[in-house]
């Protein structure tokens, strides 16, 4: 870690503080890696109708609820030990609400996990996965991006991820549509399209945790709260 | 700019030497903050943020303080609010004593110091009004509690005595009683007036000279890292009093302790090698401070 000195969380005079955060980013950027790959492999377990696959991500959920104890335990003690202050203690808080949207992705991984088996149990068709490949792909892209930005510290590329989410938002209502219209056509596909409705209502969840962790990135490098503030407010602020 | 210049380019050098040899070059780069402390000199004059206030108690344009061919405090434009606690932080030596000194005029007594400058305390210019009316109105608690070898109730009423604020003995008592109390030392005090100051716990040596301070009812108090010399407790105890006396006193407060600044001021003021480097409301100080100065000295990164 001495060797790969942090510009921006590096350089205090205490060195052990240093590697708390370090430590810190660390962790919760591992803790992305882990969530990315849950997501990425429920959303591969159900187009293929993998159930090795499937299992195996309803397993890896405790190892993401494991992190996030760890994580929040490394974050209080930074608090109590160090009173950070400015963008230490932005960068503190950040990861104590991130994780929380990690978490939540990370259960949305294991549903989509179960729903996936389920689906595979009752037969092999391919109905509703143009849609879910889709969308699975656009989210996790958002989330990959999301940890990216934080990783880098950069509040432009956040904002692209908030922007992003607008059309999964339209994507999503399109799919839905498309379902709806299977299920008039014939009713045997009702109990079918529900699952792949609540997949496709999961990634969109995703994709909410993702923005969520794009504006703590923006907080954490412009020191403003862009939550709840307009398009046009948000991209102010990253532009100064 | 200055004579002082090379000295800031010299440090200034040192420091990005010593940056660029302990970091080396990584293709993961992380954003670069820019203005590194190490980059950044100090415009003359030029304070970030909010110096100036709409009901100022003190205003003070341009002051510039030398000791000798020193100049310790480099043209600083600040006002001070009435009924506000402003707390001054930086580095040792960035001149926040000094500018502190110069509220109440106690740097008049180093022969080598001159001050240059408005400085005003309700629009009285403060060094053409007489010294011991301004010494009146503007109280000064040390670093070091300092109370006379004398009882308590002596040390207390000093002050009213030799400003003849008192007519008779039960108005002094009633000074005495009453800064005591204010001062959060009245129960632990009452019975023992007679006692020897000096044989008081640091703590309440401290609460002491506050109560020997507010004695003369002044409007503003100054005070030079009180709690510097206090456990916890004590400093806690202070810090209350503070607390309680900004709704009648305009309090300036200078400390290292960074913590100390967040709990106890509403607005927070960084100095830097005789510059006044940032003022702004404490909260944003503590949490987004806008002066890359101010974020490297309250974060640890330099100081």
């Amino acid at each position: 870690m001495s060797n790969n000195k942090d510009q921006v969380y590096g350089d205090h005079i205490s060195e052990r503080f240093n590697n708390e955060l370090l430590e810190l980013k660390t962790r919760f950027l591992e803790m992305g890696g882990l969530v990315e790959a849950q997501i990425g492999s429920a959303v591969q377990a159900l187009t293929a109708n993998d159930s090795v696959l499937a299992e195996q991500v309803r397993a890896g959920d405790r190892g993401v609820d494991q992190m996030e104890i760890g994580i929040d335990e490394e974050a209080i003690l930074i608090i109590a030990r160090r009173q950070p202050a400015a963008r230490d203690l932005r960068l503190v808080i950040a990861v104590i609400k991130m994780v929380v949207d990690l978490e939540r992705v990370g259960d949305e991984a294991k549903k989509i996990a179960k729903l996936a088996l389920k689906l595979e149990e009752e037969g092999q068709t391919s109905l509703g996965y143009v849609e879910v490949r889709h969308i699975g792909n656009h989210v996790h892209a958002m989330l990959h991006d999301s940890l990216d930005a934080f990783a880098r510290l950069d509040a432009e590329q956040a904002l692209q991820v908030m922007k992003e989410d607008k059309r999964v938002d339209e994507e999503y209502q399109a799919a839905a549509r498309t379902l709806l219209t299977h299920m008039m056509e014939d009713t045997r596909n009702i109990s079918r399209c529900m699952s792949i409705m609540w997949v496709l209502r999961a990634l969109e969840r995703v994709g909410d945790h993702a923005c969520n962790i794009a504006e703590n990135v923006i907080f954490m490098v412009k020191g403003e709260d862009v939550r709840h503030t307009p398009m046009e407010e948000t991209e102010r602020v990253v532009g100064r | 700019m200055n004579t002082m210049n090379p000295s800031i380019s010299a440090e200034a050098n040192m420091r990005g030497k010593a940056a660029a040899i302990s970091v080396p070059e990584d293709k993961h780069k992380e954003t670069v903050v820019e203005n590194k402390p190490e980059d950044t000199v100090i415009e003359e004059g030029k304070t970030v943020g909010k110096p100036f206030t709409a009901d100022p108690k003190f205003k003070l344009r341009n002051v510039d303080v030398s000791y000798g061919a020193d100049r310790a405090i480099k043209n600083i434009s600040l006002d001070i609010g009435r009924n506000e606690v402003i707390a001054f932080i930086g580095p040792s030596g960035c001149g926040k004593s000094t500018f502190l000194r110069c509220l109440n005029r106690m740097n008049d007594s180093i022969d080598i110091c001159r001050v240059k400058g408005s400085l005003e305390l309700d629009d009285q210019n403060i060094y053409e009004s007489k010294r011991d009316v301004v010494e009146l109105r503007a109280g000064m608690v040390f670093q070091k509690p300092n109370p006379f070898p004398k009882s308590i109730y002596d040390n207390v009423a000093y002050g009213p005595r030799i400003h003849g604020l008192a007519n008779r003995k039960s108005e002094l008592d009633d000074i005495v009683e009453n800064s005591l109390r204010k001062a959060g030392l009245w129960n632990e005090a009452k019975d023992r007036l007679d006692a020897m100051a000096t044989g008081m716990s640091g703590g309440q040596q401290q609460r002491l000279c506050i109560a020997r301070a507010i004695a003369v009812s002044p409007e503003v108090i100054l005070m030079d890292e009180p709690c510097s010399a206090l456990d916890p407790i004590a400093t806690a105890r202070v810090e209350e009093l503070i607390a309680e006396m900004s709704e009648s006193y305009t309090i300036v407060i200078v400390t290292h302790s960074m913590q100390q600044a967040a709990r106890v001021s509403d607005r927070t003021a960084y100095f830097h090698m005789g510059h006044l480097a940032e003022v702004n409301k404490t909260d944003t100080v503590f949490t987004s401070p806008q002066h890359p100065l101010t974020e490297s000295y309250i974060t640890g990164r330099f100081g």
